[in-house]
C-alpha cells in the first residue's frame, strides 16, 4: 500500500515536470559571461514585466549554446562570436541576426605585473611581451567566444601560442569564471571580458592591466531560432524578446546596468 | 572559511527565499530519483540476487560496473535523448526538473540494483532453505526479502539519494541551471565559483553537507530503532 | 493450552488429500559429494502414522537424510517414494522445523500471517496457532527477540500452519532448557495423535523414549538398524546403536 502511494505519488511529481515549460516561456541560449555578469537578473523581470513571458536562461559556452540552438534546445540565441552566429544564420538554424551590445575584453594580472604590460593599450603588443617573457598565461581553451577572440588576438600579433601549452600557455578548458580562478590561483595572466571581470568576487590581487584596444570590443547578438528549422519554437515570443532587447526600450535598460557603479554593457543595436 | 560559515548561518536564518527554493528543489528532484531508483533497482537487484542464470556473473559485472557511471555522461545521454531534435524531444522535458529526475534516476538505479542485491544475496542464504521447506514462489521470496531487509536497503536508498543530491554533471546539462527553474544547490555551487563567490558557494556547500548530514542521522535513529527489534 | 486445541483440532488437522503421499518407501538411496559418501544404500519403509525418531551419531546423516525426504536435496542415486509421489513434490504437503530456527525480522504475529497467507490458509488461525504454541501473549514482539525456546515453537507454529502431513524435525531441542523441551515434546506429541505422520531427528535417548513409536538408527550414512521402539531401546539389534546408548562414542 504504502508503496503504492508513493510510486504514485512519484509519478505525479515527474509528470508535473511536463506542464513546467508551458507556452510563455523561451529559453534563451546564451553565454556563461552574460549570465555571471547579472545582466539577465536585471532585464528579465521588466521584460517578463511588460509582454508576461518568462525566459529562462541556459548559460553555457558560446560554442555550446550555439550547438544547443541548433538542436532546437532554445527559442533564442545571444552570444558574442559573430562569424559563428553568421553561420548559424546563415545555415538556416536563425531567422535574422542583430547586432544588439558590446562590452570589451581586459587582460588581468597580479598586481605587481611581473612583464611590465600594465597600461599598454596595444593588445597584440602586450601579448608578445607576455610570450617573450613566457610569462604564465591562462586561457579558455574551450572554443568559447571569449576563446574564439583570443585566439584571434594572438594570431594578429604573430603568435601561436598553443606551441607552449602546458608551458607558460594554460588552457583550462573551462568556463570564464573557472579560468579567472584558476588563473589568478596559479599567477597567470587572463584574458577576459570587463563585465565578468567587474562582477567577479575571488580577485585577490589582481587588476585589470590592459584595456582600451578596439580590437579588444566583444560584439554581442541576438539571434531568434527559425521555426521553420525548429517547428517546436515558440518562435512569437522569441521575436517578442528580440525585438524588445534592440528596441530603445531594451537598449536603455541594458545600458543602464550598473555594478559598482560601472556599466557593463553598451547598446549599439542599429537604430529602428 | 569562517566568512564562509557566517554566510551560510546568515542566508539559512534570513530565510531566504531563493535559498529554500534550491533546496527545496534540490531535494525535491533527488529525493524522487530515489524513490524511482529503488522502484527499478529493488526488483532487480532481488531478482538476480535470488535467481541463477546462465550469463549471471555478466549481469553482476555490469551492474557493478554501472555504479561508476560518471554523471556527465549520464547527462549527455539524456539531453542527446531529450532534446528537441532528439527522439523524445517532443516530449519538452528538457531544461526541466523532470529531466534532471530522469538523469539522476539513471545515474543511481544501478547503485540501488547492486547494493541491494549484494544485502538481498546474504539474507537469501539465510532464509532460502526454510523458503523453500515452505514452497514460496519467487515472487512470494522476492517480497519478504525486501521486507526484511527494509532497514538494510534503507542505507542502500540513501547512498543512491547522497550521489544524486551530490551530483552536478549531469543536472547542470539536462537542467541548463536555470533560476527559478532548475537551479538546485550542486550547480547554484558551480555557479558562484565560477562568478569568484568562494565564500557564498562555501556556504551553500556547507548548507549541503548539513542536509546530507540531517538525512543520514534519521536513517542511522530509524536503523538503531531497528537494530534494537533484532529487524536489520 | 490444551483449551484451544478444541478450536484449533478442525484447522491443524491435516485435510484429506487426492493421493496420499504416505506410506513412505525409500529404496537405495545414495547421496555423494564428489568422492565423499554421506548416504550409502539405505532402504526403509515408513508407515502412514506414529512418530519415527532418527538417532546416530553425529555425521552419520541423519540432516540429510531428512533433507532428502523433504525434497530439498537431490539423491545421488536410488528413490524416494512418498505414495505415489517423488520427493520435490511432496514438500508443499511436509513441513520441516530446523534446529536453529530461522525467523523473519518481524513480529511474533508477522511470522504467522506471512506463512498462512503465503500458503493461501486462513488469515483467522493465526491467534490460535500461537495459543497453540503458548506465545499468544508474545505476538506484538519482535520475533528475533525470542528466548531459544520460544523461537523453537513460533517455528513449530509456523510448520504447523502449513497444515503438513509430514513434520521433521530436526534436533529441534538440541539448545533447549528441560521445560522448553517438554513443551516441544508436547506440541508435536500432539500433532502426532492428530495423524501428522512426525520423523524427528534426535540426540536425547529420553526424548526418544519419550515420543517414538519406531526408531531409524543411522550410522556412517548407512541404516544400522530400523526397529519398533518397544524393542529398540530394551534391546538394540545392532552393536552401533547398543554402543550408542551405552554413551560409547561410535564413528
Amino acid at each position: 500500500m504504502k508503496i503504492k502511494t508513493l510510486g504514485a505519488a512519484t509519478i505525479a511529481t515527474f509528470l508535473a515536470g511536463a506542464a513546467w515549460a508551458q507556452d510563455q516561456s523561451i529559453i534563451v541560449q546564451s553565454t556563461t559571461s552574460t549570465a555571471n555578469s547579472g545582466l539577465y537578473d536585471y532585464l528579465l523581470p521588466m521584460f517578463q514585466e511588460e509582454t508576461g513571458i518568462q525566459v529562462n536562461v541556459v548559460a553555457v559556452g558560446t560554442g555550446q549554446a550555439i550547438q544547443n540552438a541548433e538542436n532546437c534546445d532554445g527559442d533564442v540565441l545571444l552570444v558574442h562570436a559573430k562569424p559563428a552566429e553568421e553561420a548559424f544564420v546563415e545555415a538556416g538554424y536563425g531567422t535574422s541576426r542583430t547586432d544588439l551590445m558590446y562590452n570589451d575584453f581586459v587582460i588581468v594580472g597580479p598586481e605587481d605585473d611581473p612583464v611590465g604590460v600594465s597600461g599598454m593599450e596595444d593588445v597584440q603588443a602586450a601579448l608578445s611581451q607576455i610570450a617573450e617573457d613566457g610569462a604564465l598565461f591562462a586561457s579558455r581553451g574551450d572554443d568559447s567566444g571569449t576563446h574564439k577572440k583570443e585566439m584571434a588576438l594572438w594570431s594578429d600579433a604573430g603568435i601561436d601560442p598553443t606551441e607552449a601549452s602546458g608551458e607558460w600557455y594554460r588552457e583550462t578548458g573551462s568556463g570564464m569564471g573557472a579560468t579567472l580562478n584558476s588563473g589568478i590561483g596559479m599567477g597567470a595572466y587572463v584574458m577576459t571580458d570587463r563585465a565578468t571581470w567587474i562582477s567577479f568576487d575571488n580577485k585577490q590581487d589582481y587588476e585589470i592591466q590592459v584595456q582600451g584596444d578596439e580590437d579588444m570590443f566583444n560584439q554581442y547578438g541576438v539571434i531568434p531560432v527559425s521555426p521553420e528549422h525548429c517547428p517546436s519554437v515558440n518562435a512569437e515570443a522569441a521575436q517578442t524578446f528580440s525585438d524588445w532587447l534592440v528596441s530603445n526600450a531594451g537598449q536603455e535598460a541594458i545600458g543602464s546596468y550598473m555594478v559598482a557603479d560601472q556599466q557593463l554593457f553598451f547598446p549599439n543595436a542599429p537604430a529602428n | 572559511m569562517a566568512d564562509a560559515f557566517g554566510l551560510a548561518l546568515q542566508l539559512v536564518f534570513s530565510g531566504d527565499p531563493n535559498l529554500h527554493e534550491i533546496v527545496l528543489l534540490s531535494l525535491r528532484v533527488s529525493l524522487t530519483a530515489t524513490v524511482l531508483a529503488c522502484l527499478i533497482g529493488l526488483p532487480v537487484g532481488a531478482l538476480v540476487a535470488i535467481a541463477r542464470f546462465p550469463g549471471r556473473n555478466v549481469v553482476l559485472i555490469v551492474m557493478n560496473a554501472l555504479m561508476g557511471l560518471p554523471p556527465v555522461v549520464v547527462g549527455l545521454l539524456v539531453y542527446l535523448h531529450l532534446s528537441r531534435s532528439g527522439p523524445l524531444g517532443f516530449l519538452g522535458l528538457l531544461y526541466t526538473p523532470t529531466a534532471m529526475i530522469i538523469a539522476q534516476t539513471i545515474l543511481i538505479a544501478p547503485i540501488v540494483a547492486a547494493l541491494s542485491r549484494q544485502v538481498l544475496e546474504d539474507l537469501h542464504s539465510e532464509y532460502a532453505e526454510q523458503f523453500r521447506s515452505l514452497c514460496l514462489t519467487k515472487l512470494q521470496t522476492v517480497q519478504a526479502l525486501l521486507w526484511d531487509a527494509r532497514y538494510s536497503l534503507l542505507t542502500v536508498g540513501l547512498a543512491g539519494f547522497g550521489r544524486a543530491v551530490a551530483e552536478v554533471g549531469a543536472v547542470i546539462i539536462v537542467g541548463g541551471n536555470i533560476d527559478h527553474l532548475t537551479r538546485v544547490m550542486t550547480t547554484a555551487i558551480a555557479l558562484e565559483t565560477s562568478k569568484g563567490d568562494l565564500a557564498l558557494a562555501l556556504a551553500l556547500g556547507i548548507i549541503l553537507l548539513v542536509i546530507a548530514l540531517g538525512v543520514n542521522a534519521a536513517v542511522q535513529s530509524v536503523r538503531m530503532t531497528a537494530a534494537r527489534q533484532a529487524y536489520v | 493450552m490444551s483449551d484451544a486445541l478444541t478450536s484449533l483440532a478442525p484447522a491443524v488437522a491435516p485435510r484429506a488429500q487426492s493421493a496420499a503421499i504416505l506410506p513412505l518407501a525409500v529404496r537405495d538411496l545414495e547421496l555423494r559429494f564428489g568422492e565423499s559418501v554421506v548416504l550409502n544404500g539405505v532402504s526403509f519403509d515408513l508407515s502412514a502414522t506414529g512418530c519415527t525418531m532418527v538417532m546416530g551419531p553425529n555425521g552419520s546423516g541423519k540432516s540429510l537424510l531428512l533433507k532428502l525426504l523433504h525434497g530439498l536435496m537431490q539423491p545421488s542415486a536410488g528413490q524416494i517414494c512418498w505414495g505415489d509421489h517423488a520427493a520435490s513434490h511432496a514438500t508443499a504437503r511436509q513441513a520441516l522445523v530446523f534446529q536453529k530456527p530461522v525467523l523473519l525480522r518481524r513480529s511474533v504475529a508477522a511470522n504467522i500471517d506471512f506463512v498462512l497467507k503465503a500458503r493461501g490458509k486462513d488469515a483467522g488461525r493465526r491467534d490460535a496457532l500461537l495459543d497453540h504454541v503458548g506465545l499468544r501473549h508474545k505476538a506484538p514482539q519482535p520475533a528475533r527477540l525470542l528466548s531459544g525456546g520460544e523461537a523453537q515453537r513460533l517455528a513449530l507454529a509456523r510448520a504447523l500452519a502449513t497444515d503438513p502431513e509430514v513434520l521433521f524435525l530436526d534436533e529441534p531441542t538440541a539448545s533447549l532448557d528441560p521445560a522448553s523441551v517438554l513443551a516441544i515434546e508436547a506440541i508435536v506429541g500432539e500433532a502426532r495423535d492428530r495423524g501428522v505422520r512426525v520423523i524427528f531427528v534426535t540426540h536425547d535417548t529420553g526424548q526418544a523414549r519419550r515420543l517414538a513409536d519406531d526408531v531409524l538408527f543411522l550410522q556412517r550414512g548407512r541404516i544400522a538398524e530400523h526397529t519398533r521402539a518397544a524393542d529398540f531401546f530394551p534391546a538394540p539389534q545392532s552393536q552401533a546403536a547398543r554402543d550408542y546408548l551405552d554413551g560409547r562414542i561410535v564413528v
